[in-house]
This record gives structure tokens, C-alpha cells and sequence, in this order.
């Protein structure tokens, strides 16, 4: 027999992410590598087994090889459980034919049946798209103190960002009055950051509703919250403060990056209190040769490095040769920088090879004017020796 | 090598050398090495890496720190319903009576190597950094229809002072002609490695052997079963090519953990033939400041170095502040070097902490030790 569970969590792991490029062609946007060791699917499942919350169903379905492998049966996150534990739900067939999870709601529709195992008053949603620390277990008391019905945490973002977000109108003690999915003209900055908690009887119903009309887009932001609200529903708006982060495309992933190098990072991962869990890939330390020099940079095990490194990011095992220059960049796991190589303003993808004496990135030379544009070099890729490779400006 | 199992046996081993604080409050082979593993990962490893499924770690005393590292054997695929890891403490520890020496820890747990369904025993002491794959050696000792095969590794002539090792003769065809009971005697480059494979039925009958009659009470594999034995059974020797690291003494500590800062000797000690593994415990990245300088030097994640390092191994998690300058040095988890402090030639043990300016200074034969957690 399943042991009853009072709040179970549904990860939503099946975003493309489009804007994303060639960083997304063979992996889901949950599984981007970010930080130096982790990939972006490792902070959700962290607050989750940091929040206490320790059934876990990660909803994948666009590339799911990288994030399937990635998690395994969640020994990182000590999600290997004889009661709860993460399970991998991809989209299924059954007798009258398989079926795509069509929207956010539907995705979790489909997966009632897993839910219902675990009989639980609460569900959580959150998606495995965004970088942040939090910890839902202060959410749960938030949503119980209020007797809310369903809650959203929210956080503020610059006004010029508003529109790409769910925008939310609250009203005394944080009751949500409208909720509207990317309005062109927001009419708030409080923005929903896509982790809802609700009472699972009540979201059941909600999402066989939702379910039977077919005009619907079975989407949580712009169906299910919505017709929640026009029925008078209690909803409310957790407010959340602190880092978070939807990296949608190439620059803000860069950027969220450097933004780990400033002197008082925002998102800090040295916290032993709310650590980040990842597959670790077991190499040994990092070797710095004589002459080699790091600054401002994060730098993972099995990194060595003869040249310098500066404001970058290193995945592990990255190797960097004598004479080089890797500078403002972010290099993936196992790339191998050659000698004499400058590298700047660049994210290098998994396993390439850079031959001697490339020029990688956009050469500022000081000079003002608009910012450079980022290099993107593919995965796998071989760059033989002397090549000058710059970004393609927009 | 579904029937190959392995025995790492610590009990000879500790209390005969000394490593002063490092064995403090931890047997030989839990000591911190290499900045995040610890000495016993090596022959363990080597043991999964060669295909061995079932081996059991006998442990004399301070195996506190050693059953947390070594867990449920997770970490070395060595959680199994079939074999896997088995840690065998002594029976009864403080007990002056019963069978003694590394025969003696044996003899107690003799059902666990009657038990086990392999036929042939990797047996190894806790002490030796290398990295090799023991298929190689099995299938000499195979092929040989050797009684037993003992590793042994030729340090060549004129290097260090080889007399603490035990040393092994071997004529023409690597059959054993002589080997030492007692270190010191024999002059010869070749050591014994505390390595050996044996027939699981031979292995039992040495040790029932041993305590067979009354007043047999202090029996070691080598000095009464392999020694006297070496004209009536079939013993081998097998070289081991690679490098070698046994530990047995501080300044060897030292020197051998410097010795990874030579970028070959960590390559084949890390990666070649394979993968040395390890516990590992989350730690970010390493995180270097806008000040930082760190050559020639082994940093482990976690780590936070705002100052300068040289010709240094920082272990996971250690925090050098601005001004603070690490020389020749071994700092191991979780240390603090405050501002303007300054270590030469000193080896920190897990959380100790460096107070602003202060200058510690050892020498290459008697590195300075600081003791864990202690604050200076």
C-alpha cells in the first residue's frame, strides 16, 4: 500500500525552449547546464528536497534523453524512495490512442491517476524551467494560514520585462483580483513565477473542466487560473523575494551566468543551508599549472588549466592551454581549449575541441557603442586550428 | 573476475607508523588525499574498476570517519543484493585474549570468507595509492597455477630509502625466492606492495592453520603463511608498473601528495586504467575573486580563494581570504586562512582555521601539522 502523502509535487520538465537555439536542439530546457556543474532542472528538484517534499513526478516530453539520464531515480536529490520519490512521466498511450500533454493542465490531467496513489490535500506545480531558491514548505504554511484555495508566488520584475509574464492584480492580504497571461500592457509588475500550490480536490475538478471544454488551451496561466478566479475561487499571491530567473534565451542565460561572478552573487550556491543537488561526475580537483591565472570565475573539478581564465564559467573536465585567453565566457562540460586560443563572450558547447590560435567571440577592442552579441559554438563541434569565429549580429 | 573477491585488511597496519595528527582521530587509509578523496578510494576503486563485486574491509580501530566515508558502498557500486561491501570490525575490541594480527581479524570473520562464493582473494592492505587493474595480475596468477601471487613494485636503486618496505627476491621465472619477515634486511628495489592473490581454500587453511595449536595467539599472513611456505608452495611475483604511493609516514604524505602536482603522476592516479571514486558532497564550484592567484596548485570545489596559492592541494570547501598566501601546503576540507595569514609548508587538517595574520612555517621533512578543527 501507498503511504498518503500531504502535498506531492508535479514538475514541469517538457519546455523546448526555442529561443534558446542550438543549445536546445537535443536536450529539453530544463537540462541546459548552468553554473558550472548543475542544469536548470537541479534547482527545482533541490527546493523540493530541501522543502521537505519528497514525491516528486517530473512531467518531460520534448528531448527527454539528457533530463531522463540526468535524474535517473533521483539519488542526487535523495529522491531514491521506497514511498514517493521522483518518477519520470512522459506522455503515454492508452486503449483509445496516445496522446501529446497539450497544455500545462493537461500535462498534469493526464497524470491524475499518479497523483490520486498518493491521495494528497495539497499539489504542488512548479516548472523545471527557472533558476531560483525557495522554499516551498513556507509556501504550504502560507497557503493553509490563508484557507486559500490556490496560491501563486509571485515576484516583482522591471516593468520594460512585465509582459512576458502572467501578470497578477492583488487585493487586501494578498487575494488574487485578475490574473492575465502575458497582456501586452501589463497593468502590474507582480508577476507569477509559475509555482502554484493547490488543494488537489479542488484542482482536480478544476482540470476535468477544463478538460471537457474544448476551446481550451489547457494551460494553467491562461485557462484554469483564470476560470478559477471568474468562479470566486480564493486565490492568493505568495510574494517571494530573492533571485529568480526564467532563462528564455542565449543572453539571459549568459547573463544569469555572470551574474554569479559579481563580488555578493544574488543566487548563492556556497549556501551549506540550502545546497543544490547534481549528478556528480566524479573527477578529480582542479589543476591550475604554473602560470595559469583565474579571476572572477567558477571553475568545476577536473578543469585544468594553463592559460587564463577570466569572469568565466568552467564546466568540468574543460582543459585550457597554454597562451590562452578565455574571457566573459561560459565553457560546458569537457571542451577542450587549445593553445594560444582567446575566447570572449562565448558559451562552448559540451566535448568541443578548439584548435590552437582560434579567435572565438567578438573582439571589443574597448571601443564603446552597443554591447557584442554572444558566440554560440555548437556541441561536439572540432574547430581546426587559426579559425576566427564571431557572432552572427541580429 | 565474477569469482574474485577482494579483502582489504587494515588491521596490520595501524599503530605501526606513524602519521601524528592525521591518525589522531582516523585509521590510515580514511586520511583525506588528493584533495577530496581518501587513501583507501584507490584500492577500492581498483577493486570495482577490475570487476570485483564482493569485498570486505576489515577495520581495526578509529573507523568512525572510514564507515561514513565508505557509507553503504553506493559510491563504488558496492550497494548490492548479491555481494557488495562488507565492513568487518573486530569481534571484540578491547579483548587482550584470542587470536591476534591480521591472521587473527581473519580467523574471527571466517565465515564471512567461507560464505562468500568466490574462489580467489585480491587480499590488500589499506596504505598503497596507485591505480592499476588487478585483472592483469589474476590472470598471471592463472596462468601461472600459482598457490599465491604477491604485487611487488620495483622502486629502482638510489631513489629513497627503501629499508622501512618489506622486499621481495624473485628468481628467473617470478617465482619468490626470499622475501622479508622484517624490513631492513635484504638489499633489493623490489617491495611488497601488502598485495596479494591467493586461493580462497589456501587462504582458509593458512589461517585455520595458524591457530590450530594451543598458544598460538599473533599470526600475520605474511611473516607465517607466505615466508616459511615459500620452498613448499607455488608464489609468485607480479610487477606493478605504474606509480606507487605507501604511506607510512608523514613526510611520505607529504611528499606523495606534492608528487600530484606533477600533472602525470595525478593523470595516472586519477584516470589511468580508470576512474578513482570518491563520496562526494555537493559542493559548488570553486569560485575564484577578482585578487586571486593559484599556480601549480590542486583545488577542489567548494572552495573559495580570494588570496594567493602556491604549490599547494586545497581540499573541498576551504576559504583563503584577500592577503592571505598559501605556499607548499595541504589544506584540507573546510579550513579558513583569514586575511593576511600565511602558511608554508603546512598541512591543515578538515576545519581548522588560520587567524588574520598569522605565518606558519615547516619544512619538507617535518611538515608543520595543525590539528582538525583546531584554531590558531
Amino acid at each position: 500500500m501507498i503511504q498518503r502523502k500531504e502535498c506531492v509535487a508535479m514538475l514541469l520538465a517538457g519546455g523546448e525552449g526555442r529561443r534558446l537555439g542550438i543549445l536546445t536542439k537535443k536536450l529539453a530546457k530544463p537540462a541546459i547546464p548552468f553554473g558550472g556543474k548543475y542544469r536548470i532542472i537541479d534547482f527545482t528538484l533541490s527546493n523540493c528536497t530541501n522543502s521537505g517534499i519528497d514525491t516528486v513526478g517530473v512531467l518531460t516530453q520534448y528531448q527527454p534523453l539528457v533530463l531522463n539520464a540526468h535524474i535517473g531515480i533521483g539519488i542526487p536529490w535523495d529522491l531514491d524512495r521506497k514511498n514517493g520519490g521522483v518518477s519520470l512521466l512522459s506522455p503515454f498511450a492508452e486503449k483509445g490512442g496516445g496522446r501529446w500533454y497539450k497544455g500545462t493542465a493537461n500535462a498534469i490531467y493526464q497524470n491524475i491517476c499518479f497523483i490520486e496513489q498518493y491521495d494528497p490535500e495539497y499539489l504542488l506545480v512548479i516548472s523545471g524551467d527557472h533558476i531560483y531558491k525557495m522554499d516551498y514548505s513556507a509556501l504550504l504554511s502560507y497557503h493553509k494560514e490563508r484557507n486559500s484555495e490556490a496560491t501563486i508566488a509571485v515576484i516583482q520584475v522591471p516593468w520594460e520585462e512585465a509582459s512576458r509574464f502572467g501578470i497578477l492584480s492583488v487585493g487586501f492580504e494578498g487575494k488574487i483580483i485578475q490574473f492575465e497571461e502575458k497582456p501586452p500592457k501589463p497593468k502590474s509588475n507582480l508577476v507569477s513565477m509559475g509555482v502554484y500550490m493547490f488543494n488537489w480536490p479542488i484542482l482536480r475538478e478544476y482540470l476535468k473542466k477544463d478538460e471537457r471544454d474544448k476551446g481550451s488551451s489547457n494551460d494553467f496561466g491562461k485557462d484554469v487560473i483564470p476560470m478559477m478566479l471568474r468562479e470566486g475561487r480564493r486565490l492568493f499571491a505568495y510574494p517571494f523575494q530573492g533571485y529568480w530567473k526564467d532563462v528564455g534565451t542565449i543572453e539571459s542565460l549568459w547573463q544569469s551566468s555572470m551574474d554569479l561572478l559579481v563580488e555578493e552573487p544574488e543566487l548563492n550556491l556556497f549556501d551549506r543551508e540550502w545546497r543544490i543537488y547534481s549528478v556528480s561526475p566524479n573527477h578529480p580537483p582542479q589543476y591550475l599549472a604554473p602560470g595559469a591565472r583565474a579571476r572572477r570565475s567558477l571553475i568545476n573539478e577536473g578543469c585544468v588549466i594553463y592559460g587564463e581564465v577570466e569572469n568565466s564559467i568552467l564546466f568540468h573536465g574543460v582543459y585550457v592551454g597554454p597562451g590562452s585567453v578565455v574571457k566573459d565566457s561560459v565553457i560546458l562540460a569537457n571542451a577542450k581549449i587549445g593553445e594560444g586560443v582567446q575566447v570572449e563572450k562565448a558559451i562552448i558547447g559540451e566535448e568541443t575541441v578548439v584548435g590552437d590560435n582560434c579567435r572565438i567571440g567578438f573582439d571589443n577592442g574597448g571601443s564603446g557603442g552597443k554591447p557584442a552579441d554572444i558566440t554560440l559554438v555548437e556541441e561536439h563541434s572540432l574547430i581546426p586550428g587559426n579559425m576566427i569565429i564571431r557572432s552572427i549580429s541580429r | 573476475m565474477k569469482h574474485v573477491m577482494g579483502v582489504i585488511n587494515l588491521s596490520e597496519k595501524d599503530g605501526c607508523y606513524d602519521l601524528q595528527e592525521l591518525t589522531r582521530q582516523r585509521c590510515i587509509a580514511s586520511i583525506p588525499f588528493g584533495g577530496r578523496y581518501r587513501i583507501i578510494d584507490f584500492v577500492l576503486s581498483n577493486m570495482v574498476n577490475s570487476g570485483i563485486n564482493n569485498v570486505g574491509i576489515f577495520t581495526l580501530n578509529k573507523y568512525r570517519s572510514l564507515l561514513d566515508h565508505l557509507g553503504s558502498g553506493k559510491v563504488w557500486d558496492l550497494h548490492r543484493k548479491k555481494d557488495g561491501l562488507f565492513i568487518l570490525p573486530p569481534m571484540e575490541p578491547c579483548a587482550a585474549e584470542g587470536p591476534r594480527g591480521d591472521m587473527g581479524y581473519l580467523y574471527e570473520h571466517i565465515d564471512y570468507l567461507r560464505n562468500s562464493s568466490q574462489k580467489t582473494v585480491v587480499y590488500a592492505g589499506g596504505n598503497m595509492i596507485f591505480n592499476t587493474d588487478f585483472r592483469e595480475a589474476v590472470s598471471f596468477h592463472r596462468e601461472m597455477q600459482a598457490d599465491i601471487t604477491v604485487l611487488y613494485k620495483d622502486m629502482g636503486m638510489g631513489g629513497e630509502d627503501l629499508s622501512r618496505y618489506k622486499k621481495v627476491a624473485l628468481d628467473d621465472d617470478a617465482r619468490v625466492v626470499a622475501m622479508e619477515a622484517e624490513p631492513g634486511q635484504m638489499k633489493c628495489s623490489r617491495i611488497f606492495m601488502d598485495i596479494i592473490i591467493v586461493g580462497k581454500p589456501l587462504l582458509l587453511d593458512l589461517i585455520t592453520d595458524c591457530f590450530k595449536g594451543e598458544g598460538r595467539r599473533m599470526c600475520s599472513l605474511v611473516n607465517d603463511g607466505i615466508v616459511p611456505n615459500l620452498s613448499s608452495l607455488k608464489i609468485f611475483g607480479f610487477p606493478h608498473r605504474g606509480y606507487l604511493a605507501a604511506i607510512d609516514s608523514l613526510s611520505c604524505y607529504y611528499r606523495h601528495s606534492m608528487g600530484l602536482l606533477q600533472p602525470e603522476v595525478s593523470r595516472e592516479l586519477f584516470f589511468n586504467p580508470g576512474f578513482i571514486y570518491t563520496k562526494s558532497n555537493d559542493e559548488p564550484p570553486a569560485r575564484y575573486g577578482e585578487d586571486a592567484l593559484v599556480q601549480n596548485s590542486l583545488v577542489a570545489n567548494g572552495c573559495h580563494i580570494e588570496g594567493e596559492v602556491q604549490n599547494s592541494i586545497l581540499f573541498r570547501g576551504v576559504r583563503v581570504h584577500r592577503g592571505a598566501t598559501v605556499k607548499d601546503s595541504i589544506v584540507m576540507q573546510k579550513c579558513l586562512i583569514e586575511e593576511g595569514a600565511s602558511l608554508d609548508t603546512v598541512i591543515l587538517d578538515k576545519e581548522a582555521c588560520i587567524s588574520r595574520g598569522r605565518e606558519l612555517k615547516g619544512s619538507r621533512e617535518n611538515p608543520m601539522v595543525v590539528g582538525k578543527r583546531a584554531k590558531m
